[in-house]
């Protein structure tokens, strides 16, 4: 097997081994918890520009099976884990990490502490950095150093869909009627709606409120995705129109986006929140769910416009999970309530705006 | 919430370490007893378990060593009135007692509240109804069973679950008379035989899940209803092996997230449902690859599974998962029960978050159980529903690899690493790989041999295919480190999957010292990493460590002086939770001297591995590899390398020292020289003629010849035994010649090469003392006497404080021997002694013999340090620091008698472990002890009796079988049992002599095939509700028949004495079986 090098931004580098394609992979280095869920993670879309590092050492033990992929294809530019395991063992698997890896070309390095790797970020924040089989560490941190930033590219343009389609049930037959505006969304959010009755037609990111609207939709959901929020004056433009217009449910980035169009800001976390643990209070019902969660941005509620209130913390760092309103039908949540890979706990959100839509198809507005 | 916050708590302990229920709830009560200091509530314990360090006087407010009972329960709640109980961090023993308190209306009577999990919670998952209807209520699968009365009804049960199928017979133990059916024949034929074997004729067919997965969940919730995971863990061993006895990995390693995520929905409804307010275990079965163990099913669908058990309650889980998490689970159980809500229940991890989160694991745990068929070679090893282990270990690594050899590595089974393999396996056609203590081993030995690894899941009945894949990968590296000349690469490689420097050694031909230089030439060392409940995402302060080889150190050396104490490793018999108790103490004895306390131990159940029992906590093997590397890390601080403290942790950490001193690593406490003077006999002959104290005549032999010439000069019987073994392993008292040709043999194998000794067996009163040395002076915190005579192993006799039958003048001598051995062997801290002390005629001198000497704590420490009140181990400690017992404030000499007695007796778990003889001998067989204390000898007694279920029941049935040798002494007991209205049945010899005193009895043969009913037909069928079995040599035939006597009553969990003294004292004890007192250990020492 190859040798394969880690280098990140600050210099510091780690020796491993090629464990996918060989070749380099640049990206912004973050790290997730979640002890689970390798390929979920692998195929979400919010991870387009990152090089992801599990710190659950053991990755690939159940293989891989294309029917739980959560988009068409592996997101982050590259992979970092601790072994990765060629013998994998499950019913469903029918493919090795390594080889769907290779056969994707997605670089990827193990053997590597990402235990130590983890740490650093913690300490200092997330950094760029390379995976690398074919250069000594000091080419591959001369060539991250001329990297362009994260936060500098607009990620959403390169996941959203390029052309409008429907999920699953025809948009007449559903009983409700969802557009859903793609920032880079994952099939589960999908699922969840179509599992309850909903015809979703998806929008790509950019789509202008108009042309949302001339659907009727019974409710629009904001989909997850990649990127610095402030990137995106157009969609935060588009989405304010909206509201108030139709029901409106935004996840994750979908969340940020209203967020903005409601007045608040968003500020970049220092290292991010990853995983399928991070505990959040409804503050509404009170009760604390364990909450999946991927986003390295998050909203700052000071300049919310009056009728919108935080409905959600997290109780971790106190940060926003949740945003709604007293005047207008909007719900938006920072984490993922679609979970995959994650705890199921919240699938009561997806209820919850269901029953937002049946309010106001009844007229109890 | 703050209103439903109790003002006082009565907790109930587990009692005595027995096997199913060990260490884990001293653990789970201190914890607790913790948690309710910091609520500010007043606790109430009640433990009859003095081993534990729950029972100090300073973890719980009030604390009781009293039988737990429920007459004793209720004594202590009139004179307590706590507001509230805490049923849920007592095992199934404090369980049980609560909701026997309620029934019988106590708690209403005294306006006692039920705290966490209520009761109607509790009933509803354990009884059998109640939660199958509670899972069909919730849509879960529920396992499909039927109870069948007839063969034909189990057919038709068969046929509407679906072959295969498990018989088991209603009311047997262990199983007995059933078994699996795989045709309609062989239902049949087991149908017939679990009717038969079943008291009430009734079997329950139930749908065989064999070759299944375990999943279990820990989880928690709260009263406000919010619910969280802890850990998830998978046995290696499928369905069918208790997971007590399973090899157990944490996290689950084969379960995809969706998998994960299923299981652990349906937890989290289940406990919604049931409305638990604390702890609870869900256990699953989940299907397995079809190729592995097909099922009907589609496959595509989510992977079918069932609900196999709940536990409402703190489990022997729930402690290996906050060891493998770091979680507290029983400190936040019982903040949840005060009303607490896990959002503001503070992280003691993080200490910025809450308790409301999920820990995530960047390592890899794994558990292996501690069995005790090294003792019992002749019990079942068969693994089943039954558990066997007496205790478990837990190593943590960054692979599985890695955390299995250093599992295997903490079994501390002298040189058994993964490369073992039993001799038979050599010639075997194809190894056995059923379920039994060697699995492991006899997995890698087929894998060795080539065979297929998907062959090989399927023959050991779903081991899933990714564990051997694992096992694989070891022995790949085996052959390389065979095959391939040794280079740093390869070294490198080999310790990041674990292998030790001695199995590297084993493997590229060098001494494993050589292992260790080189690896220190390649710069390969360990690295400590910090188990932190958060994989990194967040600062965390646990001082709590693993080694690994990676690039970052975590475990960085702190300031200050700081001193290592080696810990006892897993609960086996012989070592129990004693020295858990004394390694805790040390450590509290090294912060209170103002010392870092630095802990190494590898077992997850008990105090010492709770990362705030010390200032820093290493979670290793204890052997040298992983102790000198421990010392090395802590090396690089400034204050250089901490000295090492072995004197805590048993024959564990004593091994140690000559390790130790060899690699020039400082030790505290008395010297390798010390332990060598008393394990080298001859040393230690010469030794003591010195002093000029008398020991039983014998010598140290290595041949038999040596024996034979040896037992006849000094006559028998005498004691043969191995030097250098704990808990009397192969020890025996030998008649004659015969015997003693039979047992030189097999003590022989066990000493492996090490001399054998012979003593002249005196049989007199055996007394033990613990004593204190500064180097100057010694205390003595008191002396104990065994009720047994010399002969019974001190761990399995009854031992009273102070003693009975001793005169002032025979305890003078006993105190002067003792201070002139310590002195004389210049032991520092804690010394314990055994005596033996013949009967003397008026006039003539006391006749105190030496036995034994152990410089070391013995498993004694905790009961004479609660009954005298002398905080031994802390003066241990401050005297190895250097500190003289007067600068401590305490005397030297015989430390004043108190005005109570205390009797601690012993706990055995036979009726788990089938095949094993339960007669008391020199060799060790019991698993726990308890403690009666009171005002007066016979109330203490009795109290030890009741609590550890020997009291004789009153006026009851009992049968008698005396050995020729003790009958003379039986003769007045068979008088008293008379006179107290038993009725008595008794073998044919033993009949006879009592027909001559005139007294009515019933014969009962012991000849098995002589006709009904035989003895054993007595005990099973309940005519008798006790025995007293005393046996002859082990050679004589009455061994062999008062075998089945005794297995037979411990089945049925009768008492059954196997020495005329234990039989005596319980007769004893009939005098004034409730004429006790119930008061605070404190009351009882005069304290306050």
């Amino acid at each position: 097997m190859s040798d394969a090098w880690l280098v990140l931004a600050d210099g510091s580098a780690y020796r491993g081994r090629a464990a996918g394609a060989l070749g380099r992979a640049d990206g912004e280095v973050v790290f997730n918890t979640s002890m689970t869920g390798y390929q979920e993670m692998l195929t979400d879309p919010s991870y387009a520009g990152q090089l992801l590092v599990l710190t659950y050492p053991l990755i690939g033990n159940y293989g891989v099976d294309e029917r739980v992929e959560e988009s068409a294809r592996i997101q982050p530019s590259g992979l970092i884990v601790r072994q990765a395991t060629d013998q994998p063992s499950h019913l469903r698997s029918h493919q090795t990490l390594r080889e769907y890896l290779e056969a994707r070309g997605v670089v990827a390095i193990d053997g590597v502490d990402t235990r130590a790797v983890t740490r650093r970020i913690r300490h200092h924040g997330v950094m760029l950095g390379t995976i690398t089989t074919n250069e000594s560490p000091e080419q591959a941190l001369a060539r991250v150093r001329d990297l362009p930033g994260y936060d500098e590219v607009n990620w959403v343009a390169s996941v959203t869909t390029q052309r409008v389609y429907d999920w699953s049930i025809p948009l007449g037959e559903g009983r409700y009627r969802i557009a859903l505006l793609d920032g880079g969304v994952k099939r589960n959010i999908m699922r969840l709606l179509e599992r309850r009755g909903c015809a979703v037609r998806v929008f790509p990111a950019g789509t202008p409120a108009r042309d949302i609207l001339a659907l009727h939709p019974d409710g629009v959901c904001l989909s997850p995705g990649p990127g610095d929020p402030r990137l995106l004056d157009h969609m935060v433009r588009e989405v304010r129109q909206l509201i108030g217009r139709v029901p409106v449910f935004g996840i994750c980035l979908g969340h940020q986006v209203a967020a903005r169009a409601l007045g608040a800001g968003t500020f970049k976390l220092p290292f991010g929140h990853r995983g399928g643990n991070h505990p959040v209070k409804d503050l509404v019902s009170g009760r604390v769910t364990i909450t999946a969660q991927n986003h390295g941005y998050a909203v700052d509620p000071d300049g919310l416009e009056a009728g919108a209130f935080v409905s959600h913390v997290n109780l971790n760092d106190g940060t926003v999970e949740g945003i709604a309103s007293r005047t207008d039908p909007l719900m938006t949540i920072q984490y993922h309530s679609e979970a995959c890979p994650g705890p199921l706990d919240n699938e009561y959100i997806f209820d919850r705006f269901i029953e937002m839509m049946a309010a106001v198809k009844g007229g109890v507005r | 919430m703050e209103s439903l916050k109790p003002s006082s708590v009565l907790i109930i302990g587990s009692g005595p370490i027995v096997i199913g229920q060990a260490a884990e709830f001293d653990y789970a009560g201190t914890q607790a007893c913790k948690a309710m200091r910091e609520e500010g509530v007043r606790s109430i314990l009640v433990n009859s378990n003095p081993a534990t360090i729950m029972t100090d006087l300073d973890i719980a407010d009030a604390v009781y060593i009293e039988p737990l009972t429920v007459p004793v329960l209720e004594r202590v709640i009139a004179r307590e009135r706590p507001e509230g109980l805490l049923p849920t961090l007592g095992g199934q023993t404090g369980l049980n007692l609560a909701v026997e308190l309620s029934k019988a209306g106590i708690l209403e009577k005294y306006g006692v509240r039920l705290l966490g999990t209520p009761l109607d919670a509790i009933r509803r998952a354990e009884d059998r109804e109640l939660f199958r209807e509670m899972l069909a209520k919730l849509g879960e699968p529920v396992l499909e069973s039927e109870i069948c009365h007839t063969v034909e009804e189990c057919v038709a049960a068969a046929e509407k679950i679906g072959l295969p199928v498990v018989v088991r017979p209603a009311f047997t133990l262990g199983g007995t008379g059933g078994g699996m059916a795989f045709t309609m024949d062989q239902l049949r034929a087991v149908a017939a035989s679990g009717l038969a074997a079943s008291p009430i004729s009734q079997v329950l067919v139930e749908k065989n899940l064999l070759g299944w997965k375990e999943i279990e969940y820990e989880v928690m919730r709260d009263s406000a209803g919010n619910c969280i995971t802890i850990c998830n863990m998978e046995n290696m061993d499928p369905m069918g092996v208790h997971t007590g006895d399973s090899i157990v990995v944490a996290p689950s390693q084969t379960l995809s997230d969706k998998d994960y995520q299923m299981l652990r929905s349906a937890a989290l409804r289940i406990i919604s449902e049931l409305g638990i307010e604390g702890g609870c275990n869900v256990q699953f079965s989940l299907a397995p690859r079809k190729d592995v163990c097909d099922w009907r099913g589609d496959p595509d669908a989510p992977l079918p599974y069932y609900v196999i058990e709940v536990n409402p309650r703190v489990s022997r889980s729930s402690a290996l998962a906050s060891k493998a998490t770091g979680y507290p689970i029983a400190r936040v159980a019982a903040k949840i029960a005060c009303g607490r809500t896990l959002d503001e229940i503070p992280n003691a991890v993080t200490r910025k978050t809450t308790a409301a989160f999920e820990p995530a694991l960047d390592y890899v745990v794994v558990k292996i159980p501690r069995w005790p068929f090294d003792k019992f070679a002749l019990g079942d090893r068969t693994l089943g529903t039954q558990m066997k282990a007496t205790g478990e270990v837990m190593a943590i690594d960054r692979t599985f690899e890695a955390a299995l050899n250093k599992a295997v590595r903490s079994l501390e089974f002298g040189g058994r690493s993964l490369l073992w393999e039993r001799p038979e396996w050599r010639e075997a056609a194809e190894i056995p790989v059923h379920a039994t203590d060697e699995r492991l081993w006899a997995l890698m030995a087929a894998l060795r041999r080539g065979e297929d690894i998907l062959e090989l899941s399927r023959r050991s009945r779903g081991v899933d295919p990714w564990f051997l894949e694992r096992l694989q990968n070891i022995i790949r590296m085996e052959r390389r480190l065979l095959e391939e000349p040794l280079h740093p690469e390869l070294l490198r490689e080999a310790k990041r999957m674990g292998f030790s420097d001695e199995m590297v050694g084993q493997l590229a031909d060098r001494l494993p010292e050589q292992i260790r230089a080189l690896r220190h030439e390649w710069g390969i060392r360990p690295v400590y990493k910090m188990v932190d409940t958060c994989a990194a995402e967040f600062d965390a302060e646990t001082p709590y460590f693993y080694s690994t080889y990676e690039q970052e150190n975590e475990a960085v050396p702190e300031e200050g002086r700081a001193a290592l104490v080696v810990g006892s490793g897993p609960i086996r018999i012989g070592q129990g939770i004693e020295f858990d108790y004394a390694s805790v103490h040390a450590a509290w004895a090294l912060q209170d001297a103002g010392l870092r306390a630095i802990m190494v131990n590898s077992n997850p159940e008990t105090v010492s591995t709770d990362f705030d029992t010390s200032d820093r906590l290493y979670f290793e093997p204890l052997d040298e590899e992983a102790i000198r590397d421990i010392l090395e890390n802590e090396g690089e601080g400034p204050s250089g390398i901490p000295p090492s403290i072995v004197q805590f942790g048993g024959q564990t950490a004593i091994n140690e020292a000559g390790p130790l001193r060899r690699a020039g690593l400082p030790i505290i406490g008395s010297d390798a020289d010390a332990i060598d003077i008393a394990e080298d006999r001859r040393r230690f002959e010469r030794f003591l003629q010195d002093l000029g104290i008398p020991q039983p005549p014998g010598a140290a032999i290595t041949t038999l010849e040596e024996a034979m010439k040896t037992a006849q000069q000094i006559g028998y019987p005498v004691l043969v035994r191995p030097s250098y073994v704990l808990g009397g392993r192969a020890m025996e008292i030998v008649q004659n010649a015969t015997e003693l040709v039979t047992f030189v043999g097999a003590a022989a194998e066990v000493a492996a090469g090490r001399p054998i000794l012979i003593d002249k067996f005196l049989e007199g009163a055996e007394v033990e003392v613990d004593a204190i040395c500064d180097g100057e002076r010694v205390l003595v915190p008191g002396i104990m006497e065994h009720i047994e005579r010399a002969g019974v192993h001190s761990g399995d006799s009854m031992a009273v404080y102070p003693p009975v039958h001793l005169d002032e003048e025979e305890k003078a001598v006993i105190v002067e021997y003792t201070r002139r051995i310590v002195l004389g062997m210049g032991a520092i801290g804690l010394t314990n002694i055994q005596y033996v002390v013949l009967p003397r005629r008026p006039g003539e001198a006391p006749r105190v013999f030496v036995l034994e000497v152990n410089p070391r704590a013995s498993r004694t420490v905790p009961f004479l340090s609660k009954v005298t009140g002398v905080p031994m181990v802390q003066l241990a400690v401050g005297a190895m620091l250097g500190r003289k017992l007067a600068d401590q404030g305490y005397p030297d000499g015989l430390w004043p008698e108190r005005s109570l007695y205390a009797v601690k007796a012993p706990v055995f778990s036979m009726s788990k472990l089938t095949g094993v003889d339960t007669y008391l001998g020199p060799e060790m067989k019991s698993t726990g002890e308890v403690m009666g204390i009171d005002r007066n000898f016979e109330a203490a007694l009795a109290k030890a009796l009741i609590a550890a279920d020997m009291a004789l029941p009153p006026k009851a049935s009992i049968l008698l079988s005396i050995s020729d040798r003790t009958k003379a002494d039986a003769l007045p007991l068979i008088h008293q049992l008379a006179e107290a209205g038993y009725r008595l049945y008794a073998t044919e010899g033993t009949s006879r002599m009592i027909a001559a005193l005139g007294l009515p009895v019933t014969t009962v043969t012991k000849v098995l095939s002589g006709g009904h009913p035989n003895v054993v037909d007595v005990i099973m069928d309940g005519t008798v509700q006790c025995v007293i079995n005393t046996p002859e040599g082990r050679m004589t035939g009455s061994l062999r028949d008062g075998f089945h006597i005794r297995r037979a009553a411990a089945e049925r969990r009768i008492p059954c004495f196997t020495s005329i003294d234990t039989a005596r004292a319980a007769i004893q004890a009939l005098a004034r079986p409730t004429d006790y007192d119930v008061a605070t250990v404190r009351e009882y020492l005069g304290a306050d």
